[in-house]
């Protein structure tokens, strides 16, 4: 792992030698940096002030995580932001290059631009009954807004929930209506580019009342930028009593894209909620995914696949966390792991004292191809009621020798063999997209990696 | 149509060939029995390209070429068919897209465009029928969650699908209810014609009711010890492998 650290840091600064001073220095530099930058923006931004100095004196006590935190111990985010970032809003992508980060013709579509909602380029003009999208920016007023905006995530948790909470100029606010069923996909697309190094924080809040229905795609992507991107975006997202959400994420940044993607979710009563990740590029891509189950007889869902190579980082850290009875989670992660990159799975599930006739599963599996690649794999169980049922079970291999074998004797090349048996590991997660469209997009993404 | 000379390979520093002479000419069936650890199976992995096998010392032509310098899919696609005797399960890779694959590698192999889709329909359909295979089942994942006979009978499937000029069957007839058993050999006799051979590998006598060799060899400590007409497999079959050690003194 360590090999593979200093590889990446040294595509991103020039030494990295003498590391714990500077380590400290830079801590200082940058999270002071943006506590100046914040005292200087504060009055121009959106909602409540005071929940925004909150989570700034929250970023400050946290810090940047460097590698002694635990939480990011496989990466070091603070050497990913010692170049000269800064908070930016600026907005630069041009209409040919939102024109190849489209996926779905059959969506309604909010481009989140540079962290920023755009009214111009999102397709959200006619909407049926009973559903809402806005700038959350403009969403203040919103009684749902009210109700559930930064009620989820807690600034107090982690680093980049207290900077998105600080820093946020904008994102999107959808709100499905109790009993509303939409059919139609609703595609948020993060487009990136920026002149100048920067960091953005799209905030986005999801609200599915009682007995409603959605599917959500959110897409992520940063174009031909002369500046590299870091993406601190947060999704909250509320799912009541009954409701169902499929939740999409397509994790597709070019070769110097950072990502760090927050998801927190919060189910009711009889809720079914699942979430499908997909990183397939990017130089940088950690996702906190975090899921409280409340209530009894909900179900929760939870695949992930992860496409590795070059010098990549992909860290998947997930949380579900059963706090009522009755209630089934299941968790499918893996993961082809090629060249040089790193990929960590983190797996944490929490069965509650009070959470008696839990089903919760975990499994994560990765393709190592190389030698030089890396997985860590780490599932943890805190199990606190007495009559469950819980596993967990991770494997790591190469690609099967037997199998090779096998079809090469049938006259299929050894790289076709391979692409195929590549095929065939991620087609257990890329089965689970329920939207046609979508499944095709990805499924030609994943073919057209490994020709 | 297949030479081998002299044939010696062994696996981790251990020699399990010693030496086999085989010559195989197109129409011929020919039978390979012999006891377990003879080296029957060795046999065939060496033939189909199985790279933890080394071979040391002999030469095995096919059609003019050098058999042990081609890739294991060349072989296929030079027309060496191998029947596993434990064909491998491949979750999540479908029957029929992977031998569409397959088809269309082969005929690339051999300057042929690839087949349409609509010819390639009517072949599975009628092969299907040959091994009474479920068409369900020609839509599966390879192999998965078929039953031992299903999978032999996938076998001999795709054997039909790809038409090769030499079939080898490794033990084909293991574990096989005797309904199976006429179901595959059955399939094997219809695709029999003056242009390819077979081989048939077996530790029993029973299989040869039904596919009828033109030679029986005894394999035995890696040499063919014995060869003969089909009278041979039943010699074998009353006296036991026995007789064959004290034949050769062993």
């Amino acid at each position: 792992m360590r090999a593979v650290i200093l590889s990446l840091s040294k595509y991103l600064c020039s030494s990295i030698e003498g590391s714990f001073n500077m380590e400290t220095i830079t801590k200082i530099n940058t999270t002071e940096k943006l506590i100046n930058a914040f005292e200087s923006s504060k009055n121009s931004l959106f909602g409540d002030l005071e929940l925004r100095e909150q989570a700034i004196e929250s970023f400050s006590k946290q810090g940047i995580p460097n590698r002694k935190h635990e939480e990011y111990k496989y990466v070091n985010v603070e050497l990913l932001l010692k170049r000269d970032f800064a908070i930016s809003t600026a907005t630069t992508v041009t209409a040919e290059q939102m024109a190849n980060v489209q996926m779905l013709k059959d969506a309604f579509v909010v481009v989140i631009e540079n962290g920023n909602f755009s009214k111009n380029l999102s397709s959200i003009a006619s909407l049926p009954k009973g559903i809402n999208i806005q700038n959350i920016a403009e969403a203040t007023g919103n009684a749902a807004f009210q109700k559930h905006y930064a009620k989820y995530a807690d600034v107090n948790n982690d680093a980049f929930i207290a900077m998105n909470t600080a820093f946020t100029s904008g994102g999107v606010f959808i709100h499905i209506e109790k009993n509303t069923v939409i059919e139609k996909p609703i595609h948020i697309l993060h487009v990136s580019s920026a002149a100048e190094n920067a960091i953005i924080n799209p905030r986005n809040l999801m609200v599915v009342e009682e007995n409603a229905q959605a599917k959500i795609v959110e897409s992520f992507a940063t174009v031909a930028s002369a500046g590299k991107v870091f993406n601190n975006a947060l999704t909250e997202i509320f799912i009541g009593a009954n409701a169902n959400l499929q939740h999409y994420k397509i994790q597709d940044e070019n070769e110097a894209g950072m990502l760090l993607n927050t998801t927190q979710a919060y189910q009711e009563k009889q809720s079914v909620f699942s979430t499908n990740n997909f990183t397939l590029s990017g130089l940088f891509v950690r996702n906190n995914l975090n899921i409280v189950l409340d209530d009894e007889f909900i179900e929760t869902h939870l695949n992930g696949l992860y496409l590795t190579r070059g010098n990549q980082v992909v860290d998947n850290h997930t949380l579900v966390d059963h706090r009522k009875p009755n209630c089934n989670s299941n968790e499918l992660y893996k993961g082809i792991i090629e060249d040089k990159s790193a990929a960590t799975f983190n797996g944490k599930i929490f069965v509650r004292k009070d959470a008696q006739k839990t089903n919760a599963f975990q499994s994560n599996k990765n393709i190592l191809l190389s030698d030089d690649g890396t997985i860590n794999t780490k599932p943890q169980l805190e199990i606190y009621a007495d009559d469950v049922k819980c596993s967990h079970g991770t494997s790591t291999g190469k690609l099967d020798e037997d199998k090779i074998f096998y079809l090469r004797a049938r006259g299929l090349s050894e790289t076709s063999a391979k692409k195929l048996l590549m095929h065939a590991f991620a087609s257990e997660v890329v089965e689970n997209i329920k939207i046609e469209e979508l499944r095709d997009y990805v499924e030609e993404k994943i073919t057209g990696r490994f020709a | 149509m297949l030479s081998i000379k002299n044939l010696h390979a062994s696996i981790d520093g251990k020699e399990i060939l010693r030496g086999i002479n085989l010559e195989i000419k197109a129409g011929e069936v020919h039978a390979i029995m012999g006891p377990n650890g003879s080296g029957k199976s060795t046999l065939s992995a060496v033939l189909a390209g199985r790279e933890e096998y080394e071979v040391t010392e002999g030469e095995v032509i096919f059609n003019g070429k050098n058999l042990l310098e081609l890739a294991p899919e060349d072989r296929a696609r030079e027309g060496v068919f191998l029947a596993f005797q434990y064909p491998v399960e491949i979750p999540g890779v479908s029957n029929i897209n992977f031998l569409k694959t397959a088809l269309n590698e082969i005929r690339a192999y051999k300057g042929l465009p690839p087949m349409e889709a609509k010819d390639f329909l009517a072949l599975v359909k009628e092969k299907q029928k040959l091994v009474e295979l479920d068409g369900k089942l020609a839509n599966r994942s390879v192999n998965e969650g078929f039953s031992g006979g299903e999978k032999k009978r996938n076998e001999i499937f795709q054997m039909a699908m790809l038409s090769p000029k030499l079939a080898i069957l490794d033990e084909t007839d293991s574990g096989l209810d005797i309904d199976a058993l006429r179901i595959v050999a059955g399939g094997v006799n219809t695709l029999k014609s003056k242009e390819n051979a077979t081989i048939v590998i077996t530790h029993y006598q029973r299989l040869l009711d039904y596919i009828i060799p033109d030679m029986v060899h005894i394999l035995y400590k890696g040499q063919i010890v014995k060869s003969g007409p089909k009278e041979l497999a039943l010699e074998l079959e009353e006296k036991g492998y026995d007789f064959i050690k004290e034949e050769i003194g062993a």
